[in-house]
């Protein structure tokens, strides 16, 4: 979302770094690039103003530290308004009352309140452990009800049935009522989205709120809006009370100028984000490792927290254990694939890493996108037991049969199976040691020492974030390669840094 | 169009801009009464126009045009109102085209757009403008994702009574877009019109899905699709210009719909998208109701964009 506004503001900044001494009309010129973009990114205007009389000021203030570069000085006052502007601490949904926690979505129509209502549903019954309750108070849209009911049953959260010719503040009570009785922690209410912003939609929206009493109102807003996002925010503030935002369509190729800007006109925190349209992709919105994003420097804490919370220790540990016999077929291989995509695919993955904006476009004209590893998987899967466990095996005949069963030519089978076997000599080569590279991998995925221990500590994180600071140059982590070595599917050395061990040296920040 | 009917139409293009208007023309207003047009001033115009959505590109290019040849004079209010105007109008006229729809039999249209543009919607809108004009009119059911959205379009369909193409949940698009376009064909339709599921334009695997359902198309009818409506939201920002840069390359758009006009402050990105690439504007949308959806004029748009009532 923030991929052309990083670019933008990369190549200003960057011009700025390279210069030694600064004059006053030098930043100048460079804030007046840093407005632009800003504009081009959808913020506000008045935001965008008032944020770069910040940094001006800040700028023509601030100390010089030595061995640090005015125009980095100038960097780093940037990326500091940013999360200033952005609210400087992740905000969670506050769940801290009697239940059932009545929690009321807001929006204009086509914001992608329904489908926010049921990711939360599913992300505070998975996450939290709550029991949840959703209702629809859209008595406008056609099928708006159904779709919350279909879309229920989908995440298997429960639903209040529908009752034909109910004005909205009833269904808020019914449901409240209803949760109560049915022994609920969380009562979503959904509520009808309008075209218009307009003094009727408002009236219902503050009658809705009247009868339910919610503990957050939340104001589901498209990432993609322009200029209008101010005074949307601004207005529903000011009839409904808005206790947080949920950003949606975070996933598109917007530039996010919206959630600068409303957080910045209202003053409440965005609490959540939703990155695509697969029922959990729904994230806590956290400013600074947004605004590390809009500089491109990357997300890595990010990259590490989804990696965590994804990939399933036990297997894991199996899978290094093989590696380390020097064990490793192609249904381990899969299994590397499998966790690939959960982590959100190529592109997923690569949008978590810094300074790889560039890349990507690389990547999409070398056609290295998620079907890569879904055409991967399908090969393995066309094998019988036998060839995966021994490739050794496959012959003519055979690959002419998997080629077929997977819809693909033998040769893209020859090149899966080169690849394997570089991966398998790579592993047994470094499985000598009693910690094998996977345990390297484990250790960054956030399993401890050990594998299959905990989270990573609060010193850890920090020491991570520290060195992709400090880093500039290289800035992962050594520790962080967060793929299996030989990353699978890249034909090596055409993509610069990728491939080679440990993990992915070069992804770097250029300098 | 007779004249009762251009009226309303006028009030209500006026009506869902009002806020528009309001701001920016309020802005405009503010700004010149009793003052010498100096580059402060220019300053000021871009940024009124940039708070309307028309991006930094296109609101410098008017500021510019407003300044020329009045610089340092005393201007007052209404004179820059008719100069933005103009200016407005003269990026918009081109892309005025209304949606000719009797080229072909059955005209097949397909109407594509990111998440919660208002595809649907329109779809119902246009099913019952054309079943008004005693066209038949045949909706297929090609948004088979997101939950109850062919419910939606059922219920569009029993309200204008036009015949609804659909399957299951979860089925191939594009292999009832083949379906679809081959019942046209032997029903005799006049018209028939294709929702698609919203995608954003950056996700590679639906635009492909996409680029398929224009593809499988052409096997029953080589011309089809006759139309590919890009639709988008009036609060959209820049990112507009992304949005139809890509579904122009994929589906091949050949024209506009603009919906929900009737909002905040907003509309001007049509302006940088008029500049960027001259599609046909063919119709905005500025009310909830069926006949809200409008022919696009450039001048009355123009107008109410520039704060002119």
């Amino acid at each position: 979302m923030f991929d052309t506004l990083s670019e933008r503001l990369g190549g200003i900044l960057d011009r700025l770094t390279r210069r030694g001494a600064l004059s006053a009309a030098d930043v100048d010129e460079a804030l007046r690039e840093v407005r632009r973009a800003l504009l081009e990114a959808d913020v506000a205007l008045d935001v965008a103003r008032a944020f770069i009389d910040r940094v001006r000021e800040r700028a023509v203030g601030a100390d010089v530290i030595k061995s640090v570069t005015p125009g980095q000085m100038v960097v780093k006052i940037v990326h500091d308004e940013l999360v200033t502007t952005l609210g400087s601490d992740a905000q969670v949904i506050d769940l801290n009352a009697p239940a059932p926690v009545a929690i009321m979505m807001v929006g204009l129509q086509g914001s992608g309140k329904t489908t926010t209502t049921a990711k939360l549903a599913k992300r505070l019954t998975a996450l939290n452990n709550k029991k949840t309750l959703m209702a629809s108070l859209d008595t406008r849209r056609p099928a708006a009800m159904e779709q919350l009911a279909v879309l229920g049953r989908q995440v298997e959260i429960d639903t209040l049935p529908i009752v034909q010719g109910q004005t909205p503040p009833q269904i808020a009570r019914r449901a409240l009522e209803a949760g109560r009785l049915g022994g609920y922690d969380i009562v979503l209410l959904d509520t009808a989205g309008r075209i218009t912003l307009d003094e009727a939609m408002m009236a219902e929206a503050a009658d809705v709120k009247n009868a339910a009493q919610p503990h957050e109102v939340l104001l589901v807003a498209d990432s993609l809006t322009g200029q209008d996002a101010v005074n949307l925010a601004r207005a529903f503030d000011e009839r409904v009370g808005l206790t947080g935002i949920v950003l949606t369509r975070v996933d598109g190729d917007g530039r996010g100028g919206a959630a600068l800007s409303m957080r910045a006109v209202t003053g409440k925190p965005i609490k959540l984000i939703g990155t695509g349209e697969k029922m959990d992709a729904l994230e806590t919105f956290d400013p600074a490792r947004i605004a590390g994003r809009i500089l491109g420097m990357g997300d890595i804490v990010s990259l590490v927290e989804k990696a965590a919370a994804n990939i399933d220790a036990e297997k894991m540990q199996r899978a290094a254990e093989r590696m380390r016999k020097g064990a490793f077929d192609l249904t381990d291989l899969r299994e590397q694939l499998t966790q690939m995509q959960k982590l959100g695919g190529m592109s997923g993955l690569m949008g978590m890493i810094p300074g790889v904006a560039k890349m990507k476009a690389q990547m999409a004209s070398a056609n290295l996108d998620d079907t890569l590893l879904k055409r991967q998987c399908a090969i393995i899967d066309s094998m019988t037991p036998q060839e995966r466990r021994n490739p050794d095996i496959l012959k003519a005949s055979r690959k002419k049969r998997i080629a077929a069963g997977a819809g693909t030519t033998p040769e893209q089978i020859n090149k899966l199976l080169k690849m394997h076997r570089t991966m398998a000599d790579m592993m047994k080569a470094m499985g000598g040691g009693k910690r094998g590279p996977m345990a390297g991998l484990a250790n960054a995925l956030g399993m401890g020492g050990g594998l299959g221990g905990g989270m990573p500590s609060a010193e850890e994180m920090a020491k991570m974030a520290e060195q992709m600071k400090g880093g500039g140059a290289g800035g992962l982590p050594p520790t962080m390669p967060g793929l299996p070595p030989n990353f699978p599917g890249l034909p090596g050395g055409k993509m610069p840094g990728l491939g080679g061990l440990p993990g992915l040296p070069g992804f770097g920040k250029k300098k | 169009m007779t004249e009762p009917e251009k009226k309303s139409w006028w009030q209500r293009l006026s009506g869902g801009l009002r806020r528009t208007s309001a701001s920016l023309g309020g802005a405009l207003s503010d700004l010149v009464t009793r003052r010498r047009l100096d580059s402060a001033m220019l300053d000021e115009i871009e940024e009124a126009l940039i708070r309307a959505d028309l991006g930094v590109t296109a609101a410098a290019r008017i500021a510019a045009a407003v300044g020329e040849g009045r610089y340092d004079k005393d201007v007052a209010p209404e004179d820059v109102k008719a100069i933005v105007a103009a200016e407005v109008e003269k990026s918009l006229a081109p892309c005025a085209h209304p949606l000719a729809t009797d080229t072909a039999k059955p005209f097949v249209i397909l109407v594509t757009g990111v998440n919660g543009s208002g595809k649907t919607t329109t779809i119902g809108k246009l099913a019952a403008k054309f079943s008004a004009e005693g066209k038949k009119v045949l909706l297929a059911a090609g948004d088979t994702f997101r939950a109850a959205a062919i419910d939606q379009l059922r219920i569009w369909g029993a309200r204008t009574g036009a015949t609804v193409i659909a399957r299951e949940p979860g089925s191939d698009a594009a292999s009832l877009a083949f379906e679809a376009v081959t019942a046209a064909k032997s029903e005799n339709a006049d018209i028939l019109l294709i929702d698609t599921a919203g995608r954003l334009q950056n996700k590679t695997e639906l635009m492909d899905e996409l680029e398929k359902i224009v593809r499988v198309m052409k096997k029953v009818e080589p011309d089809a699709p006759h139309a590919v409506l890009l639709v988008l939201d009036a609060t959209v920002g820049q990112n507009a210009l992304s949005q139809l840069e890509v579904f122009r390359k994929i589906a091949g758009v050949t024209g506009l719909v603009m919906t929900k006009l009737d909002g905040t402050a907003r509309g001007g990105i049509l302006v940088a998208l008029a500049e960027k690439f001259r599609l046909p504007i063919h119709f905005i949308g500025v009310g909830e109701g069926v006949d809200d959806l409008q022919p696009f004029s450039a001048k009355d748009f123009a107008r109410a964009v520039a704060g002119m009532e």
